[in-house]
């Protein structure tokens, strides 16, 4: 990571508060462009509600948010988002094509529908998460891990810069998991950034190269090789942390 | 009159017809739109909405001094969406959950809403009679002008469907996500409940407040057992809903002293619970059928690979056995060693069985994939 990268999202005091107490406090964070950064942090740190804070879903009550030097809501076509998958009702009637076609309603704009090209981007969107044979199939029959693929799907066929995964790994087998870090991989490979919202620490150093520490408050951000340490990771969990780190 | 004569009478009287259109048109409406309104999670806002507009529509005759139904109606929608509000804000602003607040809302509104008419059919007034209809309704009040009204608001909701349909689809399925792609979620929502409050106010001079949220979530839940895409279940529950006007009414006609109203809801019930039983892909039946077939075959199964196991043990595998072999072993009837030689797989004479070729080529690949770990 040399000087010259440009800087993809850059958050300024950034502070949320659902009731009383405060979920994010003060955040200060410059993520650059390409990395592939896992957020890191206890139940109750605020990882989901700071991503949700960067896309305009939750308001925060300070503080600004900008991607590529501008307001998100200028920026939104360079960004994807995969939802927790429970967030969603899985009974819906729907199928597995029409999920990540909703992928192509941003960019398609009001009252047009998806056409031919949406259906072949779809269409290559799902083969590549392994899942073109489950295209016709209504959502509710699909597996917890397929699920998962078919919303990072949706999310591919944004063509984004920046993508935000909310616990994309979240319960899903171990296929998918290898599945779901392959295409992680590619997409940084080819400059895109991807932020992900992680809860095994054992795996942060083989999936990622970048992390950030959370807990309401930012403890640490950089590299994974540089501040990935037991140092950090007793700042953010409160407890005498101990992992073996595998640094490759 | 009788069913027929209904019929009959429908290319004569004028009236009548006015009536069967109106209720025919509202079902389809409360079914188009319910069916939104069940996929957002809000089948219950229904109830709380018709049982608010109440006291709106005491008040407005209070006002009004006539039993004017377009007035009334007006009444029912102001104080409905004033119920809508103080929910969403008891909902945003306390701990309570959405359930806790319909409940409080809808039994202080319809509560209020009881005393006001008991005031008013207290007071001297020869036009109050009536006014209690409204809790059940009434549809031979429908005149050529109110289902106009329906008509009208029938296309624009058509219109909008149509035109804001994946927008709909998107916000229903998935909020958040519908957020970041740039979709004013907050303005589609009130557009689309607004809808759904339209409706259910016009159908309370037909339906009734106490029923009339039976009508929106009925189609849709019976809709919703045969189909697996929106579109036909959005279609399907149109049609229940129509079909549920058009019966209530035609019942409730052929046989004197029947209500329209509850008729209408009972329809729709009737229809609710046949497709819950006997839809083929959720239906209850169905669901036994499949389980209880899944279940033979794999005992079935079962059974064979055991045979298997034990004839693979002797030189000619087509040699036959005793069936006592079988015996220390649960559940092997008689009916399964009829059952395997009906299909074939084994030949079974008095006491002994043995694999027939089939029997045995089959039951060899049962346990090529299963028995492995055996």
């Amino acid at each position: 990571m040399n000087l010259e990268t440009p800087i993809a999202v850059a958050i300024h005091d950034l502070t949320v508060a659902y009731n009383h107490k405060p979920v994010l406090w003060d955040i200060d964070l410059e993520i650059p462009e390409g990395v592939l950064m896992a957020i890191v942090g206890p139940n109750g740190a605020g990882k989901s509600t700071l991503i949700k804070s960067i896309l305009g879903i939750q308001k925060p009550l300070a503080g600004s948010v900008l991607i590529y030097d501008q307001p998100f809501s200028k920026q939104r076509k360079k960004v994807a988002y995969v939802p927790q998958k429970g967030s969603v009702d899985w009974d819906f009637p729907t199928t597995a094509l029409d999920v990540v076609l909703m992928g192509t309603y941003g960019s398609l704009g009001w009252f047009k529908r998806p056409g031919l090209n949406e259906k072949k981007a779809a269409l290559e969107a799902l083969e590549q998460m392994g899942m073109l044979d489950f295209r016709d199939r209504q959502i509710s029959e699909l597996s917890g891990g397929q699920q998962q693929r078919i919303f990072l799907a949706r999310a591919l066929v944004q063509q984004a810069e920046i993508y935000f995964m909310d616990e994309p790994l979240q319960g899903v087998d171990a296929t998918t998991e290898k599945a779901i870090i392959k295409i992680l991989k590619l997409l940084s490979s080819k400059g895109k950034t991807v932020v992900v919202v992680h809860h095994d620490l054992q795996t942060v150093p083989e999936y990622f190269d970048w992390v950030t520490f959370l807990n309401v408050k930012k403890i640490a951000t950089g590299p994974v090789k540089h501040i990935f340490n037991d140092d950090n990771l007793t700042k953010t969990y409160g407890i005498n942390y101990k992992v073996s780190l595998q640094t490759k | 009159m009788n069913l027929q004569h209904y019929f009959q009478q429908l290319s004569t009287d004028y009236t009548l017809l006015i009536i069967t259109l109106g209720t025919g048109i509202l079902g389809g409406l409360c079914g188009f739109l319910g069916s939104f309104a069940v996929l957002k999670k809000q089948s219950l806002l229904g109830d709380a909405i018709s049982h608010a507009a109440l006291p709106g529509i005491c008040l407005a005759f209070l006002i009004a001094g006539v039993k004017d139904t377009h007035w009334l109606l007006l009444g029912a929608l102001v104080s409905g969406i004033i119920g809508t509000v103080w929910i969403q804000g008891i909902v945003s602003r306390t701990y309570l959950k959405q359930d806790t607040a319909l409940g409080l809302i809808l039994s202080l509104f319809f509560g209020f809403g009881l005393l006001l008419l008991t005031f008013i059919q207290k007071m001297d007034n020869a036009n109050q009679a009536g006014l209690d209809k409204y809790l059940f309704g009434q549809a031979a009040t429908l005149m050529a002008q109110d289902v106009q009204i329906m008509l009208w608001v029938s296309l624009i909701s058509l219109f909008a469907v149509l035109l804001f349909w994946k927008e709909f689809k998107i916000l229903l399925f998935d909020i958040e996500y519908a957020k970041t792609i740039g979709l004013p979620t907050k303005y589609i929502d009130i557009f689309l409940t607004s809808l759904i409050v339209l409706v259910i106010v016009m159908g309370l001079q037909t339906v009734g407040v106490v029923l009339m949220s039976a009508l929106i979530l009925a189609p849709a839940a019976a809709a919703r057992q045969w189909t697996n895409k929106l579109w036909i279940m959005v279609l399907l529950a149109t049609l229940f809903g129509a079909l549920s006007g058009i019966s209530g009414t035609a019942l409730s006609a052929s046989f004197s002293q029947m209500p329209t109203g509850p008729v209408i809801v009972l329809s729709a019930s009737v229809i609710v619970l046949f497709s819950f039983i006997f839809s083929p892909k959720r239906g209850i039946l169905m669901r036994e059928i499949r389980f209880r077939k899944s279940r033979r075959a794999i005992k079935l199964n079962k059974a064979l690979s055991l045979m298997y196991r034990i004839a693979s043990k002797h030189e000619n595998v087509l040699v036959p056995h005793g069936k006592r072999m079988l015996n220390d072993f649960k559940g092997y009837s008689n009916v399964i060693f009829k059952k395997l030689e009906r299909q074939g797989l084994i030949n079974y004479r008095q006491n002994s069985w043995s694999l027939t070729e089939k029997g045995f080529e089959k039951a060899s690949n049962l346990y090529n994939q299963l028995g492995k770990d055996e």
